[in-house]
């Protein structure tokens, strides 16, 4: 039989906005545990929360961004559970009167267009940390719990998906298409690393054509977008072998360990918890004016999707989503109007420059487009070093620039002839067949010339000279 | 000598305003009140050093968190809790020179009607101290009544300033929802709480609201208040009076009280008022059961930060579940665990249209009838307490009967209307007290028309058994 994945997606991201979602303590990381702290965020008796309206502008941007409607009236709902990072016994966030809901968001292929639902994106507050501490260090046999609340607090923005999804790379490129729209929006650093972006995954399997939803799996704890692809790729396969081996599928949580040939269950979800959500009565149902909703609208540019598609028909397409999902289109177009080769500027992007690590925020484009204009004429070497240090202050490339490769046979002869006769052991097995020696001499010839010589043609004339 | 049992707050600010006496002498002369009848009344919790200031002494509820000083709720869970700040009205009170005398007696956060409910034992009726002094705001009442305080902050859910008040024979106000900020005032239920003036006279408590009452920018559900008018008018010409059937023959009203009532009705009329009869049958008939359902269920989810991670009472466990369990278990008393049942039922899933969902429908339905009312009439009048003070034990081992003692005070607070008591004689030796309610935000009309009654009524605050 043929199955068919179902993939949905709901998604975490921190806004850093200056304060935290109710109080007025500074949002973001730094200080000591429990620095970042205040009666409100620490649930202290009689303290209340106040909604946090540059957040709640973020979070209807975002939804913008994602089409969403946005709501005349949205409430705060109370989702009650006992935990020790949640102080209040209960998390703010949204239930059935979410800021935004119905939207979408096309995610580019080289076939077209894959629109995915967006259910809702509606705000919330973040939980406290819990540092379990043992002797061992580990959590297995942990001894003690410590909880850092300088976390709990933090607006989050939770967009949730419909099951639109059906194969794990699209799934992926989804979330890098969204973190992209968040980043440039500057509504989240959204790094996963940090946990500023997270994501959980509902997968099920139906037979190929039918329009059930069977039982679905919850997929947490990837904390990158090929663990999250892999994960999901696990997950299907391990679906279609319990349905083709007769079985059912659970309804539960799994942890996704990358360096573990399965995903263990967290929790079942017959121990579901019944979470008695109900409208917080120490805050007012948030109504937002039409002028804001339109200025918000007004500042949002050229989203990432529909730039991929332009840029695509200049590039080929993958290099068109190499650059905007990396956030370097920009720059790219900058370099080009500069006078570069769009193709040739693209490859150095997406490539060295991004191996580089380097801002694109810091760059100037006019010397980057000189660079990569007379990458042939400059020695290898050269132009690495000059990339490297294309992002500091005040970088010109003319020193760079003036460095030539040395392309003179009369210069470049002697110097293999000379390492040719000093190796005559790895020239004979060449000339036997060896074929991959080659590499061998360039290198040696390179080394020699200061990687100033012109790589094609030291390999040419090595050739030549080995035959 | 100062008279603490006679002296009215206006009389005392007067006092030391002209430096008759001093500040300190005033803050003395209750402390010395407190040492003498306390060990009897047992209206504080808590009484403190003189703090210094420019006015006079003032009493709170000891729900009322104040910076520094034990607030406990009346709750063994919070035995041992300070806190760090000042809730907005104890912030107010000391910006306007008041001295804080100590922390007053309640039903264990605030739950009950006779302050049998404090975790450290019942205050008594200053009146008569076999028998409860009302509740949840007992210690209160009996801290004013007593002569232990000039005047005091309570706090009302369904009835916890009236209806002390009205056993204890003074002017307690609970103002219109969204006048008085709730931060830092340990929540009950959310939608309902409001802190209120207690006083020996309708002026004071007058005065006493306007250095509460106005918005704060701590909590969303506050609004900016019509400035407060002290009265001076004797007579209520133009003012028209509603008496709903419903609440002035309901069943359970004891004659006495019935007469009492009639006779300030008819004064009224004789000093202008027109009087009418009106009828609220749903909010009567419906109102207890509406109140036992929402009240509950906020109060479900706002007594579950009380954990034992942050503060207060920690009892040991073997884990995070076993501590809180063991904390809550230990931590709290019968009421609050039968309210937190009561409420977390309603809340469930599958449950939540049929009791909270619907209790909130009810609620418009309450706010709608009286709404009506009021177009019609400028404020309506009841008996506050269907009995007068009644012995302690009575009724604690029926909490049904308990609660059936708000059923005049609850209709209103449910509507978010503000509702304020006035003594109008006595029944067996023992205060009557009526109940004036209005609109939203027609505390001046409550103050003129409770002023010129009580002016015309001269009833005598000081208890027979202490002049």
């Amino acid at each position: 039989m043929n199955w068919e994945p179902v993939i949905g997606l709901e998604i975490h991201v921190q806004l850093k906005t200056r304060t935290k979602m109710f109080c007025r303590c500074a949002n973001g990381f730094g200080g000591g545990p429990n620095t970042q702290t205040c009666p409100v965020c620490l649930a202290f008796p009689g303290a209340l929360p106040v909604a946090n309206k540059r957040a709640v502008e973020e979070c209807i941007k975002l939804g913008l961004a994602l089409e969403c409607e946005i709501a005349d009236r949205a409430v705060f709902h109370r989702k009650n559970y006992f935990y020790p990072d949640l102080p209040k016994a209960y998390q703010i966030s949204q239930y059935d009167e979410p800021l935004c809901a119905g939207g979408r968001l096309a995610v580019p292929t080289a076939d077209g267009d894959v629109v995915i639902g967006i259910t809702r994106a509606h705000l919330e507050e973040d939980a406290a940390k819990n540092v379990h501490i043992a002797a061992s260090g580990r959590l297995h046999g942990a001894t003690a719990t410590l909880v850092d609340f300088n976390r709990g607090g933090t607006p989050l923005v939770e967009i949730v998906t419909e099951p639109d999804l059906h194969d794990a790379d699209t799934a992926k490129r989804f979330l890098q298409l969204l973190r992209q729209t968040v980043i440039e929006l500057d509504l989240s650093d959204a790094e996963l690393e940090k946990g500023s972006m997270r994501f959980d995954v509902n997968v099920s399997v139906r037979p190929a054509g039918s329009d059930e939803l069977r039982t679905r799996t919850e997929l947490k704890n990837m904390n990158s977008f090929n663990f999250a692809a892999k994960g999901i790729e696990r997950e299907i396969a391990r679906q279609i072998r319990i349905y083709e081996e007769g079985g059912t599928v659970e309804q539960e949580t799994l942890h996704f360990d990358p360096t573990q040939e399965d995903s263990p269950p967290m929790r079942s979800k017959e121990e579901a918890q019944d979470y008695r959500y109900f409208p917080d009565p120490d805050l007012v149902p948030v109504h937002p004016p039409a002028e804001l909703v339109d200025r918000l609208r007004s500042e949002i540019g050229e989203l990432p999707g529909a730039r991929i598609k332009r840029i695509a028909d200049t590039l080929s397409f993958y290099d068109a989503d190499v650059l905007v999902t990396g956030g370097l289109d920009r720059l790219w177009s900058d370099v080009v109007a500069a006078g570069a080769d769009a193709k040739e500027a693209a490859n150095v992007l997406a490539n060295q420059f991004v191996a580089a690590g380097i801002s694109p925020d810091d760059v100037d484009a006019g010397e980057l487009a000189k660079l990569v204009a007379a990458r042939s004429e400059i020695p290898r070497a050269a132009f690495d070093e000059a990339l490297a240090k294309v992002g500091d202050a005040g970088f010109t490339a003319a020193p760079y620039l003036e460095q030539k490769v040395v392309a003179d046979t009369s210069e470049l002869d002697p110097i293999i002839e000379r390492i040719i006769e000093a190796n005559p052991g790895q020239a004979e097995q060449f000339r036997s067949g060896k074929e991959g020696l080659l590499g061998f001499f360039v290198g040696q010839v390179m080394k020699e010339t200061g990687g100033k010589a012109d790589p094609r043609v030291v390999n040419e004339r090595v050739r030549s000279k080995l035959s | 000598m100062i008279d603490t049992l006679r002296l009215t707050a206006e009389e005392a600010w007067k006092l030391v305003d002209t430096k008759e006496i001093s500040g300190g002498e005033l803050f003395a002369a209750y402390l010395a009140a407190i040492g003498e009848r306390d060990p009897e009344l047992h209206a504080y919790l808590h009484v403190c050093k003189d703090p210094g200031g420019d006015g006079i002494p003032i009493a709170m509820k000891d729900v009322i968190g104040t910076k520094g000083v034990r607030t406990t709720a009346g709750s063994k869970i919070l035995e041992s809790y300070v806190p760090v700040f000042d809730s907005t009205v104890a912030a107010r009170c000391k910006k306007f020179g008041l001295r804080l005398l100590g922390k007053t007696n309640t039903d264990e956060f605030a739950m009950g009607s006779s302050t049998e409910n404090s975790a450290y034992g019942p205050s008594h009726n200053p009146w008569d101290p076999t028998r409860v002094p009302g509740g949840s705001g007992g210690g209160s009442a009996a801290a004013v009544s007593g002569g232990l305080a000039p005047w005091a902050l309570g706090s009302d859910t369904g009835g916890s300033i009236k209806q002390p008040a009205a056993l204890c024979g003074h002017v307690g106000l609970r103002p219109t929802y969204g006048t008085v900020s709730r931060y830092g005032v340990v929540a009950f239920a959310s939608s309902l709480d409001q802190v209120g003036p207690v006083a020996k006279n309708v002026r004071d408590c007058a005065f006493l609201y306007s250095i509460i009452a106005g918005r704060d920018e701590n909590d969303s559900t506050t609004v900016e208040v019509p400035e407060v008018e002290l009265p001076t008018a004797e007579d209520l010409k133009g003012l028209r009076i509603g008496v709903p059937k419903e609440m002035n023959e309901a069943d359970g009203i004891e004659p006495g009280v019935t007469a009492a009532v009639r006779a300030a009705i008819e004064l009224a009329e004789s000093l202008g008022a027109e009087v009418g009869e009106c009828s609220l049958p749903r909010s009567v008939e419906y109102g207890v059961a509406c109140y036992y359902l929402v009240a509950p269920a906020e109060a479900s989810s706002n007594l579950g930060r009380y954990d034992g991670v942050r503060y207060g009472r920690r009892s040991d466990g073997a884990d995070f579940r076993e501590m809180l369990m063991n904390t809550r278990h230990d931590g709290f008393g019968d009421e609050p665990k039968r309210r937190i049942m009561i409420g977390t039922y309603a809340l469930s899933s599958g449950y939540y249209d049929a009791y909270y969902g619907k209790a909130q429908r009810v609620r418009t339905m309450i706010r709608n009838e009286h709404a009506e009312v009021f177009e019609k009439f400028d404020l309506i009048v009841s008996p506050t307490s269907p009995t007068v003070a009644f012995k302690l034990g009575e009724k604690a081992g029926n909490p049904l009967a308990m609660y059936l003692n708000d059923l005049l005070t609850i209709p209103s607070c449910m509507a978010g209307l503000p509702g304020m008591n006035i003594p109008v004689g006595l029944s067996e030796g023992l205060p009557v007290g009526l109940q004036l309610i209005g609109p939203q935000f027609s505390e001046n009309t409550l103050f003129r028309a409770g002023h010129a009654l009580e002016r015309a009524i001269g009833f005598d605050v000081v208890p027979e058994r202490l002049r």
